[in-house]
């Protein structure tokens, strides 16, 4: 039996959440398999051919998969998952995916294809049909069981460690990319910010929500990010205010993190946000009321003005470099 | 656009996410007694965006469907005060899961001809956000899921979409399925005068049973645990006495 692993790539490297998602796959038991689907992706093929614990790379490249649409992909899985229980060559007990905007927007599609089942957003795989996951916003786990002859997961990647890139490498078998899907079309793909570490793997994050005040605030918070080689991110509401970028939105219905320090300034800690943070190591609150949830939520809390502490913060850390 | 298109809107019954939940002491679920419930807020927004389509001339209506006990003809009627055309109520005792939730959908949409269903991403209380892209994949449409803006002109829609790497702009033909994210827009306060319309309006009703399809539950709920939730909740003083504490006791900031 194979676990199938849909990974998350820029035609050269295999994205962190997909390390992340291979570890998850080993858990269940059998051969993982990686889909490497792109357009001019060989390199990144090659990469993943060499993460540990990939037994082979299947690799689909095409230019109608340079847009890395959800809908040819799905087409692709969908067909080849049928050829396979078809030809009986290799089933595929599981197929697994990073539990982030490019998983959520994928799984499902392949699961309606093939009309079966999925589980979203696990947080942990207790055998390989039984799963646990956050429901009502974290305020709750539920453990299940799939009853379908194959299990489609997305995975929360900040509970999987990455799997290391250094191994033997597997082999790597080329398929057919699929047709084009024409009613679909990428007119502008998101800029990935540069110059900071990634929120969903950085050590330390630094989030600002409404207590934050101004924008003047968040720029003496990103010095301070820079200073400790943090991550910054915020509440939905410090998006809304256009104080923060939506994409550094924590939360339920943002980005889930787990760094070792998240360290909270001005934020209320509404239940839709702590699902983004519980599975951090040490949180830190700052807040000018003692009574904020927040503060029932962290390791150590601070009664204080979050832009003076910043402030001090900029100040006890000199001109250090990360 | 010179064909006003017909918009689906299916919007669930959820608990309100801003009362907290607890779970059933014996780990069976959560603890829904007396709990305030409240249309899924990702469903009020694509409901808003629905009805700001037809404002704006490009929908001729918009039909709002529930699927579940008797209580949805409450989120239905919220609908309406928002502005549907016309509500469903499709009748079921059971919770179906997303997948039997796409089906329906599948041919509700078949039959009222919809040309776009405009749907939450995700909703609040199992927190699964499959139902849009499995309803677009049975249907063989394309989907925009994680709108924040929405464009439409001649058939086509121009969407922006939160991804983790920011905003993506793609364009979709239509028919098609898009799933509404937070900032897709605020939903306006239904006027008193609308709510009491809704009030009397008509609900049209089915029942699930009778749509010849295949719902039973592919997945079973073993257990269901409040999250372990342990902070040492330690009050610091002021900033030294916290990066003392980080340093020292964590290890952290070295
Ligand atoms: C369906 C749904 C999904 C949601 N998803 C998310 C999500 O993914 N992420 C998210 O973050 N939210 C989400 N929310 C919103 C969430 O419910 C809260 O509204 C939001 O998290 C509040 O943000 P906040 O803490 O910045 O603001 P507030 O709740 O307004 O809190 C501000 C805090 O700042 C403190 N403060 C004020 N002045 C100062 C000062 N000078 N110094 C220090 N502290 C100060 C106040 O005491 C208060 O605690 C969602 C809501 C819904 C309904
Ligand atoms: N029982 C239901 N009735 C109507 N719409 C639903 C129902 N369940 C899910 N939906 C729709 O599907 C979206 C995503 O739900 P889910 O996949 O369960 O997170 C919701 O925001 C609704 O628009």
């Amino acid at each position: 039996m194979t676990v199938l692993v849909i990974a998350e790539h820029d035609n050269v490297d295999v994205a962190d959440s997909t390390l992340r998602a291979i570890t998850a796959a080993g858990a269940f038991g059998g051969d993982v398999t990686v889909l490497i689907a792109g357009h001019d992706c060989g390199n990144a093929a090659n990469a993943a051919a060499r993460i540990s614990g990939v037994n082979k790379v299947l690799c689909a490249d095409g230019p109608s998969l340079g847009s890395f649409l959800a809908e040819p992909l799905a087409e692709l899985v969908a067909a080849m998952v049928a050829d396979h229980l078809q030809s009986r060559t290799e089933t595929f007990e599981a197929i697994v995916c990073a539990a982030n905007t490019s998983g959520k927007n994928l799984l499902p599609r392949i699961a309606g294809l093939m009309d079966i089942a999925m589980v979203s957003d696990v947080i942990a795989i207790k055998s390989a049909d039984t799963f646990v996951r956050p429901i009502y916003a974290g305020n709750a786990e539920a453990t299940v069981e799939c009853m379908e002859p194959i299990k489609l997961v997305s995975v929360r990647p900040t509970v999987f460690d990455p799997a290391p890139g250094d191994s033997n490498p597997a082999d790597i078998e080329s398929i057919d990319a699929p047709p084009y899907w024409n009613q679909t079309r990428l007119v502008q793909a998101a800029e990935q910010d540069t110059g900071r570490p990634d929120l969903s793997s950085a050590k330390i994050v630094l989030s600002g929500g409404r207590g934050m005040q101004s924008a003047e605030n968040f720029v003496i918070l990103d010095r301070v990010a820079a200073k400790l080689g943090a991550a910054v991110g915020g509440t939905r509401a410090a998006v809304d205010a256009g104080f923060l970028p939506n994409e550094v939105q924590v939360g339920q219905t943002g980005k889930v993190v787990a760094p070792d320090l998240y360290m909270a300034f001005g934020i209320s800690g509404a239940i839709q946000h702590l699902a983004g943070i519980k599975d951090s190591k040490v949180i830190v609150a700052i807040n000018t009321d003692e009574a904020a949830p927040i503060m029932a939520a962290a390791d150590y809390c601070l009664v204080a003005d979050a832009a003076e502490v910043l402030t001090e913060l900029d100040a006890a850390l000199g001109d250090k470099n990360p | 656009m010179t064909d006003e298109i017909t918009i689906l809107v299916p919007v669930k019954r959820v608990a309100d996410p801003n009362v907290p939940i607890g779970v059933f002491p014996d780990g069976t679920g959560v603890d829904l007694t007396n709990v305030r419930m409240a249309m899924n807020p990702f469903d009020e927004i694509a409901v808003e965006e629905a009805v700001r389509l037809r404002e704006g001339g490009t929908a001729g209506q918009v039909i709002a469907v529930s699927i579940g006990g008797p209580k949805c003809v409450d989120t239905l009627r919220s609908a309406l005060a928002i502005g549907a055309d016309r509500a469903i109520h499709i009748t079921t005792d059971d919770d179906l899961e997303p997948l039997a939730v796409a089906s329906v959908l599948t041919v509700l949409t078949n039959e009222l001809a919809a040309d776009l269903v405009l749907m939450g991403k995700q909703a609040v209380d199992g927190d699964n956000g499959q139902t849009g892209a499995m309803l677009a994949a049975k249907l063989g449409w394309p989907q925009a899921t994680f709108a924040s803006n929405i464009e439409a002109s001649d058939g086509i829609l121009t969407v922006t979409r939160e991804v983790d790497q920011g905003l993506e702009i793609i364009q979709v033909d239509l028919p098609c399925v898009v799933t509404a994210d937070l900032r897709l827009n605020t939903p306006r306060f239904a006027a008193i005068s609308a709510i009491l319309k809704a009030k009397k309006a008509p609900i049209e009703t089915r029942a699930a049973g009778d749509l010849g399809l295949q719902l039973s539950p592919r997945l079973r709920t073993i257990s269901v645990a409040e999250p372990s939730q342990d902070r040492a909740n330690i009050n610091v003083a002021n900033v030294d006495e916290l990066l003392d504490s980080l340093r020292q006791d964590q290890g952290l900031l070295k």
